[in-house]
């Protein structure tokens, strides 16, 4: 068998090279990362939209370092695949995390600014955008990934640990919702 | 549908703002140093022979890119060598830019910086710990060097050890000249060698 394999093709660390399936084994577990730094580079805007999206600008700051912070620890570790689903799975699980502990903080009281009062398109905006946020967990994030962030539907997959058609489906799921919501407001116009 | 050109426009304008992408990186680097995560550290630093590329591990000075050579390959190699764990945190490399500085004000003679040798081995690195050693405005043959590393024959391979010095200038190989004083080769240019000969009173301006 030895013999044969070194016959046949060529030995790497998996099995044989030439063959199709060990090759992409091979090139997966030698392949080296690239230098952290160049990941913070490509994809921090894209971490740091979704963070925003899920937390509101001020809890986004210290969850995008969370974020960076558990993604270096964990590198070495990383098949190197898809940067950035990677980076927005850890970002999911620190904005969970924020949530679950902004849930035990006592609440503050909603600005008065926050509610959408009637009037011109920015404020129509702002009404949408803070019904996203009243959507549950995986809706939001669902929504936030595809419109803030994006992402096609595979790799809003990737991010949330789910199927691509589970991700379709929250995705809809969550325009549903932000629809009847909408319609219960009086934000119609901006979802027409 | 207009509701999905709506979400996006709503979800542009609550998320878009202006990243500080310096500033995470800052803050994220000197986190990564507190506990321990910044295998790697890397910074740019202006000189009179170029922009220089300064790498340093927990250990010290590891490497000195010179302009001539590509950075990013530099950084790819490296995270591929020490460790992916690589970010661009200036704290680390601080006394570097201070004596780096100092020498090309003709203010320093000597650097007294931690190095990391682990870019060299066997006798390439015994020809460059030897050439660590020659004084502020000496110079020495290839073959010295090849004798001081133990191997009189190899001034071949002393020569190419210099060559592949990864910590230039600190490590002072552009004091190494050919035996009839004829300047030889040099890693970052040969005109920089002879700035840095000039530098030194070597060579006349």
């Amino acid at each position: 068998m030895r013999f044969k394999q070194i016959v046949s093709g060529v030995a790497g660390p998996y099995g044989d090279l030439t063959n199709p399936r060990c090759r992409s084994l091979n090139s997966r577990m030698t392949q080296a990362l690239p230098p952290f730094q160049s990941i913070v580079d490509a994809h921090a805007r894209a971490v740091a939209a979704f963070l925003r999206g899920m937390l509101g600008p001020e809890d986004a700051d210290d969850a995008l370092q969370e974020t960076f912070l558990a993604a270096l620890r964990a590198y070495p570790r990383f098949d190197g695949a898809n940067p950035r689903a990677w980076l927005l799975t850890i970002a999911r699980r620190k904005a969970i995390d924020e949530h679950r502990s902004a849930a035990r903080r006592p609440q503050a009281l909603a600005e008065p600014d926050a509610v959408a009062a009637p009037g011109g398109a920015e404020q129509d905006a702002d009404g949408l955008w803070a019904a996203v946020g009243e959507l549950p967990p995986k809706q939001r994030a669902a929504v936030v990934l595809r419109f803030a962030v994006d992402l096609r539907y595979r790799e809003i997959g990737l991010a949330m640990d789910c199927s691509e058609a589970a991700a379709r489906r929250s995705v809809h799921e969550g325009l549903k919702s932000l629809r009847t919501k909408s319609e219960a407001n009086g934000l119609e116009e901006a979802l027409r | 549908m207009n509701e999905t050109m709506e979400l996006k426009r709503a979800a542009r304008a609550a998320t878009a703002a202006d990243l500080d992408t310096a500033e995470l990186s800052a803050r994220l680097a000197a986190r990564a140093e507190d506990e321990g995560l910044l295998d790697v550290a890397y910074c740019e630093v202006d000189s009179p022979v170029g922009r220089l590329l300064a790498v340093a591990t927990p250990k010290g000075l590891v490497q000195l890119g010179y302009p001539n050579q590509p950075r990013d390959a530099m950084l790819e190699a490296l995270a591929a060598r020490i460790s992916p764990r690589l970010l661009e945190a200036p704290a680390r490399l601080d006394p570097v830019r201070r004596e780096l500085d100092e020498y090309f004000a003709g203010r320093r003679r000597e650097f007294d910086l931690d190095l990391d040798w682990r870019l060299t081995e066997g006798f390439r690195r015994r020809v460059l710990r030897e050439t660590a050693r020659i004084p502020f405005g000496e110079t020495r043959s290839y073959m010295e060097m090849a004798a001081s590393a133990g191997s009189p024959r190899a001034h071949r391979a002393a020569g190419s050890a210099l060559g592949a010095n990864p910590i230039p200038i600190v490590v002072p190989c552009h004091r190494v000249l050919r035996s009839g004083g004829a300047l030889g080769g040099y890693g970052g240019g040969v005109e920089i060698k002879e700035q840095l000969l000039q530098l030194e009173g070597v060579l006349g301006s």
